[in-house]
């Protein structure tokens, strides 16, 4: 269960599909409950890392997550750039020591309660990351089809952080924006099987 | 949309472009970054920085303010959009003359967290940074882009105070203090007469019928607490000093600074009869009034209205604060 640099590299250039494909999807999710830039933002970010790691080496999965996490932190901005710089941040900090999928996906969900000062139930993208780290620190495994079924949980939420809380109960019947795009990369995560 | 630009995606650059060139003797541009640093590097050495930001579209805030007396540095967002880390970074690292950098962060939930990873990344670099969060703006709790106040024209008296005392000489931990003094003393109140149009939106983030005002607007054009006809500029000051006064709760003989702040598309002349009736009212609440400033200084494109912002003074070492000499493009 430990991932390897390629694996990694696997992981990230699916995740980077998946956004140039979902990116309007993504934006227009935000429209209503955000500023509708989430896609648009989300793809620059990822386009950046692309190009960067697609032809390069890496020694480790530590340097590999640097990078990404610097990348999404220049490139992506609003309140997604911190927080998903952070994730990978602390996933690089991690990989140091342990690429146990446990261990990064933990490290990112700590780093992400840091940054947003936000916990479970705000219907932001911590309602993904908290029960997929929840199942992996119990052994459990963790198919796609439990992922879609976090990010939907977002839906009858009431958002209290972030630009949806401005909103409350009228965010009642929106997936998250950054839980459906934490959605897609936790996804690409588990299909490359590590 | 009716505005003096070339590309609407590109007005941030081009605009920090002009300021820089046009004003070469106070800043310059940081390479590879939307942010101005002092170009009077003799005096930050061996005082601790001071570094502001924020989304761009307040203009002179907050490259306006970077000067010896003041700010060591300022980012630039792009319109009403927070910096990034690495930029903010850049920005520290610029201003950091070995005795730290101290932020000036306005409550925005998009600047707190830019400009915190951004300090985590200085002090992954041993660069000793604090900061202070600024929420002045009394008119509502949250809003559009904040959790709690926002933070807003009260702002530049945190500016003007922390960089007077950097100026003389102050540790990292003295401007933290200080800080923690001038925070709970500085409130704001506005009232907007029109909405502000982004450039790459191309229409006004709200819009008021022509005999319609709207009390507590932010700098964003975010929502504020009432709309009303207009009023004359003594009734509009009634309600906004009575606000105010709520707040501080105002004793005769206490003292206060003033500023009273153009949001971008209000003539002086508009501003200046403001504060006449302001310093009117104040001197009926038997207040002693010991500095004050008018000026398009923290603006919202071309919004129309105004800005209140109140100073209580506890300390007289504020005043010299507020007095001591500065050379920036804007105070």
């Amino acid at each position: 269960m430990a991932l390897t640099v390629e694996q990694a590299k696997t992981w990230l250039e699916d995740f980077y599909t998946e956004i140039e494909a979902q990116k309007q999807y993504l934006s227009d999710l935000d429209t209503p409950i955000g500023d509708g830039d989430h896609g648009n933002n989300m793809a620059r970010g990822m386009t950046a890392v692309h190009e960067d790691i697609s032809d390069a080496d890496f020694a480790s999965v530590s340097d590999l997550f640097k990078k990404v996490a610097m990348d999404l932190i220049s490139k992506v901005g609003g309140a997604s750039g911190p927080l998903y710089g952070t994730a990978f941040l602390e996933m690089s900090k991690t990989a140091a020591g342990s690429t146990e999928l446990k261990d990064l996906v933990s490290a990112a969900l700590a780093g992400i309660e840091k940054r947003g000062k936000a916990t479970t139930n705000e219907k932001t993208m911590i309602d993904v990351w908290s029960p997929m780290a929840e199942k992996l620190n119990s052994d459990e495994a963790v198919s796609e089809a439990d992922i879609d079924q976090f990010v939907e949980s977002t839906k009858d939420m009431v958002a209290t952080k972030g630009r949806a809380s401005y909103l409350g109960e009228r965010s009642v019947g929106h997936i998250d924006p950054g839980a459906m795009s934490s959605g897609y990369l936790l996804k690409a995560l588990v299909k490359v099987g590590a | 949309m009716k505005k003096i630009i070339n590309d609407p995606g590109n007005v941030v650059p081009e605009m920090v472009q002009g300021l820089v060139r046009s004003n070469s003797d106070i800043v310059e541009l940081i390479p590879n970054t939307e942010a101005v640093v002092r170009a009077d590097k003799e005096s930050m050495k061996g005082k601790v920085g001071i570094v502001s930001g924020g989304g761009s579209g307040h203009e002179p805030t907050h490259a306006g303010f970077v000067g010896k007396g003041m700010l060591s540095a300022a980012v630039c967002g792009e319109v009403f959009t927070s910096p990034t880390p690495d930029q903010i970074f850049e920005a520290i690292k610029a201003s950091n003359t070995g005795s730290g950098v101290f932020l000036v962060i306005k409550n925005y939930s998009g600047d707190v967290m830019n400009f915190e990873m951004a300090q985590d990344m200085a002090e992954m670099e041993d660069i000793p940074v604090k900061s202070v969060v600024v929420d002045d703006d009394i008119a509502v709790e949250n809003s559009t882009y904040t959790q709690g106040r926002r933070g807003v024209a009260g702002t530049l008296f945190m500016h003007k105070i922390l960089g007077a005392a950097a100026d003389l000489g102050a540790s990292l931990d003295d401007l933290e203090a200080l800080s923690k003094q001038v925070l709970p003393n500085i409130k704001t109140i506005a009232v907007a007469l029109s909405g502000a149009t982004v450039p790459e939106v191309g229409k006004p983030g709200f819009t008021l019928a022509d005999d319609e005002i709207e009390y507590g607007v932010g700098i964003h054009g975010e929502p504020g607490y009432r709309r009303e006809k207009l009023q004359p500029s003594k009734a509009l000051v009634e309600e906004l000093v009575g606000k105010l006064k709520a707040e501080f709760n105002f004793k005769p003989g206490e003292k206060y600074a003033v500023i009273v702040n153009g949001m971008g598309a209000t003539p002086l002349m508009e501003q200046y009869i403001f504060m006449n009736d302001v310093l009117d009212k104040l001197a009926d609440e038997k207040l002693e009034v010991v500095f004050t400033k008018v000026g398009n200084l923290m603006t919202s494109l071309d919004m129309a209205g105004i800005s209140l912002s109140l100073f209580k003074i506890e300390d007289d070492r504020m005043v010299d604060g507020l007095k001591h000499e500065v050379k920036t493009i804007a105070w």
